[in-house]
């Protein structure tokens, strides 16, 4: 198996390439479309700013080729905000793989912003199976997706919000498998099973 | 629910964790991967390296071992000390670490805060700050506490925040090391300032303790050292202490 991660400019693919290590499957930290094309599985991981990161992606002519692709793609974090069709941070149009719009959270004294450490995950089904109810896994971010049609599972801060997604061939999760202990690691190999 | 977060601190000297740390069951203990892993068995949240190092040397080394540390753990960890520069924090962060802390360099030019944020992201930089209650004002320290500055907590943590800092980690002198309890009126005063996540340090001498910082300091995270490198504290024991105490915490 050919496993793909997206090299970015501002993100730490290293994490998502240790968590694989760890699981013991080869990869290539790429952002050669053609290496991508050929892969049999794509991980589109992030960490960092929306417009920064799109602006990357179309240099690299990316922003056309992702939304093409036909074999199993995992977006982490920044990079399931990035499928998504428009994000409030710095106004940025993204790659409109789900029809759904990135929201900012709303500070108050109670609830920091980012959301920052473990939270459960709530009605899991599609990809993210009923066995992960109410597991904890690792959040780090000041942006969300509101639930949608395409939500697979929810976790709630400030309000109820998208932990993962799915349509099709394009899966992706708010949380950090990579960072999220033993949990983290079964996510990921849910996913490399696809 | 977002739980709260405990978090060991390791103080790395040249690579070697200083600090006796007495584990059965650890071949190694002045290993800092092997002593990561283990917490993170336990079920620490979160793992914070401190580089202690005095020389480029020492400073080179920890850089190696950021990488091996990020090989081998499956939790978020910061590292801090000794952090000046884009460069640095570039460098620490291609080797696998998901954030850093920094300290007497962001008093000296506050402008790294903003710079790092907008280079990495708010997510990846901790403000760590060592203040200490002098006539009823908590005075801001740098190089290791030895160091007194014209700056004041709040409004130190308030700039840091709005310069683009996505965590602080407040320090108390007047706690650390005495084992008597975190500083959690200063915390709750400095929660109401701030709206980042505060992770609290200093103090920790009983599981007590902690039940306190949370519920009465409303910090987010609280970072402990010796409790925990002395056993006198164990990761198991203190969780489901804190779950009996109806605090949130991950299982």
């Amino acid at each position: 198996m050919k496993i793909a991660i997206i090299k970015y400019n501002a993100g730490n693919t290293q994490s998502v390439a240790f968590a694989l290590d760890r699981i013991g499957v080869s990869y290539a930290i790429t952002d050669n479309p053609e290496e991508i094309k050929a892969a049999d599985k794509v991980i589109f991981p992030g960490v960092g700013e929306a417009s920064t990161a799109m602006k990357y992606l179309s240099d690299k002519n990316l922003d056309q080729l992702l939304p093409q692709l036909q074999q199993p793609v995992l977006g982490i974090c920044l990079g399931m905000q990035l499928m998504c069709r428009f994000s409030e941070e710095n106004e940025t149009h993204c790659l409109n793989i789900f029809d759904e719009t990135v929201k900012r959270f709303e500070a108050t004294q109670i609830n920091k912003v980012p959301h920052t450490g473990w939270n459960n995950l709530k009605q899991c089904k599609g990809w993210i199976g009923p066995e992960f109810e109410n597991t904890f896994v690792y959040f780090v971010h000041s942006y969300y997706v509101p639930i949608n049609q395409y939500t697979v599972a929810q976790t709630d801060y400030i309000a109820p919000f998208s932990a993962a997604m799915e349509k099709d061939n394009f899966f992706a999760v708010q949380f950090h498998p990579e960072k999220s202990a033993d949990i983290g690691e079964k996510i990921l190999k849910q996913f490399l099973k696809n | 629910m977002l739980t709260k977060r405990i978090i060991p601190c390791l103080d790395v000297k040249d690579g070697r964790t200083v600090k006796g740390v007495n584990f059965e069951g650890l071949r190694d203990a002045g290993d800092p991967v092997s002593l990561g892993a283990l917490y993170a068995k336990q079920g620490a949240d979160e793992l914070v390296f401190l580089d202690i190092s005095a020389t480029n040397e020492g400073r080179g080394t920890f850089a190696e071992l950021v990488k091996e540390i990020a090989a081998e753990c499956t939790i978020p960890f910061t590292v801090g000390g000794g952090i000046n520069s884009v460069q640095d924090v570039d460098r620490l962060l291609k080797a696998g670490a998901d954030k850093v802390s920094i300290n007497s360099s962001a008093v000296k030019n506050p402008n790294l805060i903003t710079e790092l944020a907008k280079e990495f992201g708010s997510q990846c930089i901790v403000l760590a700050i060592d203040a200490q209650l002098v006539n009823d004002s908590w005075v801001v320290y740098t190089h290791g506490g030895k160091k007194s500055t014209d700056k004041e907590l709040f409004s130190w943590a308030l700039e840091g925040q709005q310069r683009g800092a996505g965590e602080i980690l407040f320090t108390s002198m007047n706690h650390d090391g005495t084992k008597n309890g975190f500083a959690v009126e200063a915390l709750r005063a400095l929660g109401q300032k701030v709206t980042l996540p505060i992770i609290a340090s200093g103090g920790a001498g009983t599981m007590n303790h902690f039940v306190d910082v949370f519920k009465e300091g409303g910090a987010d995270a609280a970072l402990a050292a010796s409790v925990f490198h002395f056993g006198e504290i164990s990761l198991p024991h203190l969780k489901s202490y804190l779950r009996d105490h109806n605090i949130a915490i991950r299982n």
